[in-house]
């Protein structure tokens, strides 16, 4: 693997053996981190002040200075609404659908996810046979593109699928699962589970192969049941992973976009569309193109993640202390 | 030691399964039949024929009729076993349909024609592969452009990667200097801020670089990981110090002590980095949708979706399509799924 590297380096090596001596530097630390930073600095901090640049001012033109200042007026459109809570009495109404798909998306993906999960990994952690087999085939799903995910569900759920033809056999109703508004959400939130729930798994199983042996044996000793071991030991100790898997999963949760649009597009109507969705389509999909809004809405999206990240980074934090 | 893990699992000594065992079980065969089957279904369905797979309800296996040479016949005929009727229990072969009968011909007695009612025969068949919905890919679609754009994306952005963030993890490992904190800072920084929510000034700053639906668009924006970063620190961290002071002894230049010694000694880690940062760019599909506007710059993965929106969804070539984008990952998984796994479960994802 390294070798194919081997080329680059040295010729990599050439200017960098020049800079170290021409700026006389006994520590090049700089040199080092100099690509690193540049990346990081072009694609990730300036076009965070680049998006709030854009979010206050309105337009459909790309470059800045085609863009006339318009202070908040993105966010107030946004935000203009008779009731948060009816998105049709919104001025922007495909904002607030986003916004509530995502809501109960993130609530309902989440929740079954992580039960899901939990029960795989108590489940594996158990002493059967073949565990690296088993977890290996709750994890596989992890690997598949998003893209792929969607067609296989896409195609075992079609109008002459695999799934109606079975339904049919045993004498039940079939359903175009894809054009019914409750169905898609229904099937997109479970696509989704199917995709990541092992990951989660392998998180919550290293936390609970993590719980030392002699706690149980002690337990065993004072012969409590395994009921009452399982309530009063594997559930306390597996807390802290247990929230920062719950909070890891909703900084996912909230980001879905990929496997729904290849999975249904936002459709039928705007069933399904999330709020990534609803940035790609404003600002990159349609024509005019309203990176105004678009990016007023990723900002609002951000403020989001910064606070779960901040909670994610404090419980990982009191979990390394503790 | 043994008495706990039968505490812990409940198998009741003596070899016998617990109630709690079948459910273990039953749990995980569940568990191998919904993760495994629908791909399966998706492989199997890949290689049918497009009358097969419009067939309701489905079969499992594909299957083909077969068919027959007859003399004076130039095309092959399709071959029919014979339920009912005159000539019950023989094979015929099929020349032509004519309303509710059907011409038929013995095809050891190609002079006679025989009607037969079609309810009265069934057509024989046997198990095959329709390999030309794969080799269609090849003919028709542009199938070997796309799948160059992704190898290439996929192998110079993982190169590319794992040298900038290597050289990084070893500056914020290996130097003291002021403003290393800050830098580290910077880095946690980043994770905050996941592509999704930067994508309309993402673009920008590409469009601006002239990388906008080019390949280099995709490279580049995702080539600094903080991810990549961090995994690669907290392992060079492990390296002593006192054989990069060695190195410098023999008047190494610091680029040498990188590549000569730094990068062989952290090759576990870096192998991790590049199966997840391969699996990321392979699988990639928002930043590639946003940037790659013209088809021939398209990779799998926007092939794949495109494809499937057009207005006639053609199954045959899409699910083949499907097939040839999911196996290099599958390959992949079957032969690296520890390292993946310990991989992801120490960077937590993305």
């Amino acid at each position: 693997m390294l070798m194919i590297l081997e080329p680059i380096m040295r010729v990599i090596e050439v200017p960098m053996k020049f800079l170290q001596t021409a700026l006389r530097l006994k520590n090049p630390a700089w040199l080092f981190l100099f690509p690193n930073l540049v990346l990081f600095g072009l694609f990730a901090f300036l076009p965070i002040l680049v998006n709030v640049a854009y979010a206050l001012t309105g337009s459909d033109g790309i470059l800045l200075s085609d863009r006339p200042y318009v202070g908040m007026q993105n966010f107030t459109d946004l935000m203009a609404c008779e009731s948060y809570l009816d998105p049709n009495s919104c001025k922007d109404d495909l904002f607030w659908r986003a916004v509530w798909n995502t809501v109960w998306f993130t609530t309902l993906q989440v929740g079954l996810m992580v039960g899901f999960a939990l029960i795989t990994a108590l489940i594996l952690n158990r002493d059967i046979r073949a565990r690296g087999f088993f977890r290996a085939v709750f994890f596989f799903p992890v690997l598949l593109s998003p893209v792929v995910v969607a067609l296989i569900w896409k195609w075992i759920l079609q109008r002459e699928g695999i799934l109606n033809a079975w339904l049919d056999g045993l004498g039940l109703e079939t359903f175009n699962w894809l054009l019914d508004r409750d169905w898609a959400f229904g099937w997109s939130v479970f696509l989704s589970i199917w995709a990541h729930m092992g990951f989660y798994t392998l998180i919550l199983l290293a936390g609970l192969q993590a719980i030392p042996r002699d706690v149980y044996e002690a337990a065993m000793m004072d012969r409590a049941s395994p009921w009452r071991a399982f309530r009063r030991i594997t559930l306390p100790l597996l807390m802290p992973t247990m929230l920062v898997v719950l909070v890891l999963a909703t900084i996912k949760g909230v980001q879905t976009f990929e496997e729904v649009y290849a999975f249904t597009g936002g459709g039928p109507g705007s069933a399904t569309t999330l709020i990534i969705q609803y940035v790609y389509e404003t600002g990159f999909a349609g024509a005019p193109r309203l990176f105004g809004p678009a990016a007023a809405a990723s900002l609002l999206l951000a403020f989001v993640l910064v606070v779960l990240t901040v909670i994610q980074l404090w419980l990982n934090r009191k979990n390394v202390d503790g | 030691m043994a008495k706990v893990m039968s505490f812990l699992t409940r198998t009741r000594g003596n070899g016998k399964l617990h109630w709690t065992d079948w459910l273990t079980y039953g749990y995980l065969l569940l568990g191998v039949l919904l993760m495994f089957l629908p791909v399966i279904w998706l492989g199997l369905s890949s290689f049918k024929t497009d009358a097969e797979l419009e067939r309701f309800p489905p079969r499992i296996l594909p299957m083909a009729q077969e068919t027959v040479e007859v003399e004076g016949y130039d095309d092959p005929l399709p071959l029919y076993q014979i339920t009912g009727g005159d000539y019950a229990g023989r094979t015929l072969a099929q020349i032509r349909r004519i309303g509710l009968n059907a011409q038929m011909v013995d095809p050891t007695n190609p002079t006679e024609r025989l009607n037969v009612n079609i309810d009265d025969r069934q057509a024989v068949e046997h198990f095959a592969l329709a390999t030309e919905n794969y080799s269609e890919l090849f003919a028709r679609f542009n199938f070997l452009k796309f799948f160059w754009n992704s190898v290439f994306i996929t192998s110079v952005a993982t190169i590319i990667m794992l040298t900038v963030n290597a050289m990084a993890a070893f500056a914020l490992s290996k130097y003291q200097f002021k403003g290393r904190m800050v830098v580290l800072g910077l880095v946690i920084g980043t994770l905050m801020i996941p592509q999704t929510v930067v994508l309309v000034p993402l673009f920008l700053i590409t469009k601006e670089l002239n990388m906008a639906d080019s390949l280099w668009g995709v490279i580049i924006p995702g080539a600094a990981t903080p991810t990549g970063v961090f995994l690669l620190r907290q392992y060079m961290l492990t390296i002593p110090d006192e054989i990069l002071d060695a190195a410098r002894m023999d008047k190494a230049s610091e680029w040498k002590i990188f590549w000569r010694i730094i990068v062989p000694l952290s090759a576990p880690a870096i192998a991790v980095l590049a199966i997840l940062a391969i699996m990321w760019r392979w699988n990639d599909f928002l930043w590639p949708l946003i940037v790659l506007t013209s088809t021939d710059n398209f990779t799998l993965q926007l092939a794949l979706n495109s494809f499937q929106g057009e207005l006639n969804t053609q199954w045959s070539n899409l699910l083949a399509m499907t097939m040839l984008v999911l196996l290099p990952i599958a390959c992949v998984f079957v032969f690296l799924q520890k390292y993946i796994a310990t991989g992801i479960a120490s960077t937590g994802g993305k």
